[in-house]
């Protein structure tokens, strides 16, 4: 058996910045899995986007599931110009963002993410990006704030047989 | 033992060694009531089945293994709908019922399930999965958080991926099942 689970790239930020993209994404595997892990520049809890393709239509939406250590919750938005992927606070938060068949261009794209800050909540989410088009980049942003030196992304290709 | 993304950045070069693509199941314009995998290797650690997955209205994906339609499944979930989290268990079941699927009225919109099979080729164990479940479609929708137990000590060498209530898996919906080496 062929292994796979193939490292695509990697960024770590030298500085803060309002965004990060991973571009010329290759559309040879299946799918798509992103491991995010940092923080932001505002000392409080914002919510992490991901934008496909750069397209800032109101093409995205998402449902979450999350608990805070006091309650469980769930929730979602619609007819929006960019998804939702994790809350982002504490160098402690960690994100699994899963891209399924991000290479067809049949369906409509659906991805999975799990978000984790130890100091402030569990969550795991469903996303919508309502176009058939390949996904060829991804781009991540906060809500009023930058993510912090030294967050890290690294995006992952897993081929199946 | 490593599990996908878990401790991906930790150490990836040991993942991409050792997550291996074992088979896929893709569903032709005619449908398919289940996705089924046979003569699994017990050379891994654990399983790993990624899906997108749409059927016919709303049948859920039940998991069976080595064909065993006993009353020998168990689960525990976790959900939200967009409103409110909810919890539930199944017990004595004939299958492990995982998330209702996207349906037609969600235009080319599918499912996502991501299910680890831990321990699998063990014969000293019962058999437990995890799952992490979803599909969204733009103002409904669902994402899971689910426990599965079948209640049986055999190696797991088919695992079953049925469509509830008699319905289909449409087309373009596709399983892919991989091994982790420990």
């Amino acid at each position: 058996m062929a292994s796979t689970y193939t490292p695509i790239a990697t960024t770590t930020l030298g500085s803060a910045a309002a965004t990060i993209t991973l571009s010329s994404i290759p559309s040879t595997y299946t799918d798509l899995v992103m491991v995010f892990r940092g923080n932001n520049d505002a000392g409080a809890n914002r919510a992490g986007y991901i934008r496909f393709n750069s397209d800032s239509g109101t093409n995205y939406s998402y449902t979450l599931l999350q608990g805070d250590g006091s309650s469980a919750g769930s929730g979602r938005d619609s007819n929006i110009a960019q998804s939702f992927f994790a809350n982002v606070l504490g160098a402690d938060t960690v994100a699994i963002t899963q891209i399924m068949n991000y290479a067809n261009t049949t369906t409509n794209k659906t991805f999975l993410s799990r978000g984790n800050s130890a100091s402030t909540v569990t969550q795991a989410i469903v996303g919508l990006w309502r176009s058939t088009s390949a996904i060829n980049s991804i781009t991540l942003s906060l809500n009023a704030s930058n993510y912090a030196s030294g967050t890290n992304v690294t995006l992952y290709g897993v081929k199946s047989a | 033992m490593p599990i996908l993304g878990i401790i991906a950045s930790q150490n990836y070069p040991r993942i991409t060694n050792s997550y291996e693509s074992i088979a896929t199941v893709t569903v032709g314009s005619g449908g398919a009531s289940y996705a089924e995998f046979t003569s699994i290797s017990s050379t891994y650690q654990h399983l790993q089945v990624r899906a997108v997955v749409r059927s016919t209205s709303g049948g859920y994906a039940g998991v069976t293994f080595n064909s065993d339609t006993g009353n020998n499944y168990a689960s525990h979930e976790l959900y939200g709908n967009g409103s409110s989290a909810s919890a539930g268990a199944y017990t004595t079941r004939a299958d492990i019922p995982l998330m209702p699927s996207a349906t037609s009225s969600a235009a080319s919109t599918f499912t996502a399930l991501i299910i680890d099979v831990l321990d699998y080729a063990n014969t000293s164990k019962y058999k437990t999965l995890r799952s992490l479940e979803g599909w969204d479609a733009n103002g409904s929708g669902y994402v899971e958080l689910q426990s599965g137990l079948w209640q049986s000590t055999s190696a797991i060498s088919t695992l079953r991926i049925t469509c509830a209530y008699g319905q289909s898996w449409q087309q373009y919906s596709s399983f892919a099942l991989y091994g982790i080496k420990g």
